[in-house]
């Protein structure tokens, strides 16, 4: 994928010498130092990482960490200390004010903790106000405002005030906004931190949905490790105002770099971040449907376990076999397409664990992981599925 | 010897009064302007308060207070503008209305823009607010004295007394309004690429609106107080009739002119603040 954002040697310190501190961090002052010395406070140091166009970019980090500074750098609410931000090939620290102001106004929109909101403007209103300032006519953006309330699902509120509106309501106006301009870049400052749980949960998978349609590049910030893993294509983690790591959730939780990460994915439920694909097993050993009951035993034995899958010619999965059945059918002189169990659960390798898991509950075989032909990729224990919910 | 020694002696009101008397000495004509624009102003608007029929006034306060506070008050705000009227003083009153409206315009234009530059800039923040202060602290009559030497008796030097007695309320609730526009607020207008004037008129004034409506409530109100003391220079209106009053120790007269007075600033008051309470948002 193109590279949509590049940030090189970031950093933001707040005080008035903050150009002179910054020596003293480069030096390898700390944090804390700093602020005990100098009464400056270190935002971030030193931070760089690449924004892939269409992905969205997590944050991720407690509060403290610099992670609502950095991502105010991105669109210059505030002003970096030193280091360069490239959108485009353009760093846009050295903006002027008027190309800073053309560059907010049309490629880059942000939504708020709190919202943001303009409570003396309707919901209409506030979702015009990035067309009226770029001067669009007044037609055209109640036209693209209308259009933005649509796609949030907040079709026909635009004439209510903003405070008669629920907190999740008044986020879609937010996002709303945010969408009405069009931006290319779509900068999210913990957006759903001030939620209750059910909706921050809808408010996922709206946005994730919203996202597949138009395919922006998000930058998201939160402090929830959950939250993150779920809507994350990557994910930095920071810490006192650097990067700890980055990596694709998996990456994350498979590996994490050190005891900070590992302390913060602790209380992450694996379930809802790992896929089937994660857990599941190659298998090296199936029946073929042609074998014979006494072959399909021997499989059996040479594995260890007292069941088989039977595979047809393109390794498609066909059923079950176990050893009763094919003692049974020895004795009877059965084939192995006579005894062929389906009693059995298949699932997709993209599947959450967290879906498997009433499924592995009720079946007494393993999982079977097929792709789209119904062909075998692997198969999941249920004791690796069930082990996650103590 | 614990007598404060004569030798310290700094006379600095010599030096203010030499100041003004500069002032009148080189300045003349641009005084003479202004008071002939304040006149010109004040005489528009004394008149079309005088040429409003009586008991339109009456229905217009009833209406105003029935609607900015409730029916009741409406009867009892139309009742008591009628009740002036009966006491025989109702142009009186529309003489000191004249003044009160004059001045409090005239505050307004140089209030808010100062509210808005004490806002933005914590020098000129540094300079006003003291100047406020003392101005809030100053005994009214002092005003007097400079409007006098500069614009002589009458109307005119009483409106520059009371703009400059009734200017610190609209500017200090001005710019604390605009300090406290909530920050993600300004950050989303900065954030969709407004220009500073934008931010300013599109988002910060109104939301600025409901405080600075409580200053205008503030400014009115003291521009009241103010203009009953400078009928002591000249100025017509209710406060002349108390100073006759208190010369002649003419109780019946300085009653009703003072019950006048109480009666004006009741309605001024509630019905302003009516407004302004029309301009909040609810959260």
């Amino acid at each position: 994928m193109v590279k949509k954002m590049e940030i090189k040697n970031l950093s933001k310190i707040f005080g008035k010498n903050g150009k002179k501190i910054l020596k003293n961090l480069d030096a390898g002052m700390t944090k804390g130092e700093i602020l005990k010395k100098t009464g400056h406070t270190v935002g971030i140091n030193n931070v760089s990482f690449d924004v892939k166009a269409g992905e969205i970019f997590v944050i991720m980090g407690l509060s403290g960490s610099g992670k609502s500074t950095l991502i105010r750098c991105l669109n210059l609410l505030n002003k970096p200390t030193s280091g360069e931000v490239f959108i485009d090939g353009e760093n846009i620290v050295e903006y002027n004010r008027k190309e800073l102001q053309k560059f907010r106004q049309e490629k880059i929109a942000m939504v708020f903790q709190h919202f943001g909101l303009f409570n003396h403007r309707s919901v209409i209103g506030n979702v015009e106000y990035g067309l009226e300032v770029r001067g669009i006519s007044k037609m055209e953006r109640y036209k693209i405002a209308k259009e933005a309330l649509e796609i949030v699902g907040l079709g026909g509120w635009e004439d209510n005030m903003i405070h008669e509106l629920s907190g999740g309501m008044q986020q879609r106006v937010g996002l709303a906004r945010a969408l009405a301009n069009s931006p290319e870049i779509l900068l999210m400052d913990e957006p759903f931190s001030a939620l209750d749980p059910l909706i921050r949960r809808d408010m996922h998978l709206e946005l994730l949905d919203i996202q597949s349609k138009i395919k922006k590049t998000i930058i998201f910030i939160t402090h929830d490790v959950n939250e993150a893993f779920k809507l994350g294509d990557r994910v930095a983690v920071m810490k006192d105002g650097q990067i700890v790591q980055i990596g694709t959730p998996e990456d994350i939780l498979n590996n994490p770099s050190n005891e900070y990460i590992e302390d913060f994915v602790k209380d992450i439920d694996r379930t809802k971040i790992l896929r089937a694909k994660h857990v599941m097993k190659k298998v090296g050993v199936v029946a073929s449907i042609n074998t014979s009951p006494k072959v399909a035993i021997k499989e059996m034995e040479d594995v260890g376990t007292s069941s088989i899958f039977v595979v047809g010619e393109s390794r498609e999965v066909l059923g079950i076999v176990t050893i009763d059945d094919c003692l049974e059918a020895i004795k009877n002189k059965e084939s192995i397409k006579d005894i062929l169990r389906d009693d059995f659960v298949t699932t997709h390798k993209e599947t959450y664990v967290q879906d498997l898991i009433p499924m592995a509950v009720n079946s007494k075989f393993p999982i079977v992981v097929v792709n789209e032909d119904k062909k075998l990729l692997g198969i999941i224990l249920r004791v690796s599925v069930l082990a996650s919910l103590i | 010897m614990f007598e404060f020694p004569d030798i310290f002696q700094f006379e600095i009101g010599v030096y203010v009064e030499r100041f003004v008397k500069w002032l009148t000495d080189n300045y003349t004509v641009f005084f003479d302007i202004i008071k002939d624009g304040v006149l010109w102003f004040l005489l528009r608007i004394q008149n079309g308060l005088l040429w409003i029929p009586w008991f339109v006034v009456v229905i217009l306060v009833f209406i105003l207070g029935w609607k900015a506070k409730s029916f009741k008050s409406g009867l009892i705000f139309g009742l008591m503008i009628f009740l002036i009227g009966t006491f025989g003083l109702w142009e009186d009153m529309m003489l000191t209305l004249a003044v009160v409206l004059t001045s409090v315009i005239i505050a307004l234009i140089l209030g808010i823009p100062l509210g808005i530059l004490i806002a933005y800039k914590r020098g000129a923040e540094a300079i006003i607010k003291p100047i406020l202060d003392a101005m809030q602290t100053m005994p009214s009559f002092v005003y007097l004295i400079p409007a006098i030497m500069l614009f002589g008796l009458g109307t005119v030097p009483a409106v520059f007394a009371t703009t400059i007695y009734s200017l610190p309320p609209v500017i200090r609730l001005t710019s604390l309004a605009i300090q406290r526009v909530s920050k993600e607020m300004v950050e989303a207008a900065h954030s969709y690429g407004s220009s500073p004037f934008q931010t300013l008129t599109k988002v910060e004034l109104p939301q600025a609106l409901p405080t600075i409506m409580a200053g205008i409530n503030q400014t009115t109100m003291m521009a009241m107080a103010m203009v009953v003391i400078s009928s002591m220079i000249g100025a017509k209106g209710l406060g002349r009739n108390v100073m006759i009053a208190i010369n002649r120790i003419d109780i019946a007269m300085g009653f009703e002119a003072g019950i006048s007075i109480v009666f004006l600033a009741i309605i001024i008051d509630r019905l302003t603040q009516g407004i302004a309470d029309r301009f909040k948002y609810p959260e």
